[in-house]
């Protein structure tokens, strides 16, 4: 099984050479840590920064200088700064080439549910609708079941949705999934974790092709 | 050169009123318009709508204007961080327009350009798009959404010049570039007020046609809201 570390290290290895990448928060902003240092990637992010860097120095921070979770961040050589129309023209218009992001919910049909739970109190959606209505390349980072221990891979989202059809890969602490035509395929299982565990773990359709390999790590 | 200099912020905020729709700049507490919203707290006028990505938190921002319960309405894409606005929202004292930000930035740069509405995907087939206007376009469905109708924007930037020329910092040029000329009246608040001719064109990030009215701001605190440090090693 993957802790959150191991989820990001994981969804690191999606991340190719040349890539413009939009990291949501949670486990997703993780995954900087784990991108292998000889390919170039780009870090955007949606208030208005490509090129992001790591956390400033302490006495180096910037008022003026955040990312999309309001933190201090630095810049990069080849960082650029723009306005939240330019920043947001740069998703829809799909110029940013994957998405990593959270999810309360993910439907087999690729529906994506994480900004509201009725009855609670509802912060909005921030950037993410814009995000999973426009991204070709859209990966969900989260743990398979919820606290309560329900399958958060589901037939159909019950929490109102954040977008439609577009999630496009599931890496979970329990294994690494396609959405297809057909439901979730089974890719890849976690160290240790047996498809069996897997299904059990999946409300919604799970298909498994053959031997289903173990990570590797 | 067309002056747009006015000498401090209750010249630049003459007309505000009550009932009225403000944009905002800012993202977070990055950016944001710290003078006007000192100013609209002291003038006390209520039932503002406002237009801002953001909310502020309890004791900052525009969370100073919820204190005084001066807001009628919110037009934001996340307002966490801030008890009273939770409150207020929850007790129904507080309308709240929950919109996806890069729809609330379009919706201004459309008012600002001139553009009365625009497709988008985002929001499709969730509960935003609930009695919007749909439409395909090559086999994928947008949602129609108007640009935003505004009395005064109210923006923050780095640098300006007595023209209105506007030149911005990092990531507090935000929603504010997308704001100015976006409503009847725009007023810029600058933390460095500068000569005409003072700025190179070549470097300017909102012309100042965009803007009515100039000011130098005074004592910006600009707070951190996640201040996040690395160690040296």
């Amino acid at each position: 099984m993957l802790d959150k570390n191991g989820i990001a290290k994981r969804i690191a290895k999606e991340v190719k050479d040349g890539y413009y990448v939009n990291l949501g928060i949670g486990i997703p902003t993780l995954v900087a840590n784990f991108v292998r240092e000889d390919i170039s990637v780009e870090f955007q992010s949606e208030n208005g920064v490509l090129g992001m860097g790591p956390f400033p120095f302490e006495g180096e921070e910037d008022a003026d200088i955040i990312n999309a979770g309001k933190q201090t961040i630095t810049t990069l050589p080849g960082a650029s700064f723009f306005d939240s129309a330019m920043s947001f023209g740069m998703i829809r218009g799909k110029h940013v080439d994957l998405t990593i992001l959270g999810a309360m919910e993910v439907a087999e049909n690729g529906d994506i549910a994480n900004w509201k739970i009725p009855g609670k109190m509802v912060k909005g959606m921030g950037g993410a609708m814009d995000l999973v209505a426009s991204a070709e390349n859209i990966i969900v980072a989260m743990m398979h079941t919820n606290k309560a221990g329900q399958s958060k891979l589901l037939k159909k989202c019950s929490l109102p949705l954040t977008g439609v059809g577009c999630v496009k890969k599931i890496v979970t602490n329990l294994a690494v999934m396609e959405v297809t035509s057909d439901g979730f395929k089974l890719l890849e299982r976690a160290p240790g974790v047996s498809v069996e565990t897997i299904v059990a773990a999946t409300e919604g359709k799970l298909v498994v092709e053959g031997e289903v390999p173990e990570m590797a790590s | 050169m067309i002056k747009k200099t006015v000498p401090n912020v209750e010249d630049a905020l003459k007309g505000v009123a009550s009932g009225m729709t403000f944009m905002l700049g800012g993202f977070g507490l990055c950016g944001i318009p710290e003078n006007a919203i000192a100013e609209l707290v002291k003038l006390g006028i209520k039932d503002i709508t406002c237009i801002s990505n953001n909310a502020g938190v309890d004791d900052f921002g525009l969370g100073l204007l919820l204190q005084q319960h001066q807001i009628k309405k919110m037009i934001s894409s996340y307002v966490g961080e801030n008890d009273e606005f939770e409150r207020q929202m929850l007790s129904g004292e507080l309308e709240v327009e929950l919109t996806p930000q890069g729809t609330l930035a379009e919706k201004c740069r459309a008012a600002q350009a001139g553009f009365p509405a625009f497709y988008t995907p985002a929001g499709y087939g969730t509960e935003v798009a609930e009695g919007k206007e749909t439409r395909e376009f090559d086999g994928k469905m947008y949602v129609l959404e108007p640009a935003y109708k505004a009395d005064f924007s109210f923006v923050k930037a780095w640098k300006g010049d007595e023209a209105g020329n506007l030149i911005f910092k990092g990531t507090a040029r935000n929603f504010n570039p997308c704001m100015c000329g976006a409503a009847t009246v725009t007023v810029a608040e600058v933390e460095e007020l500068l000569p005409a001719g003072s700025l190179d064109p070549n470097e300017i990030h909102v012309p100042g046609i965009f803007v009515q009215r100039i000011f130098q701001g005074t004592h910006y605190e600009k707070r951190i809201e996640q201040r996040t440090v690395r160690q040296k090693a």
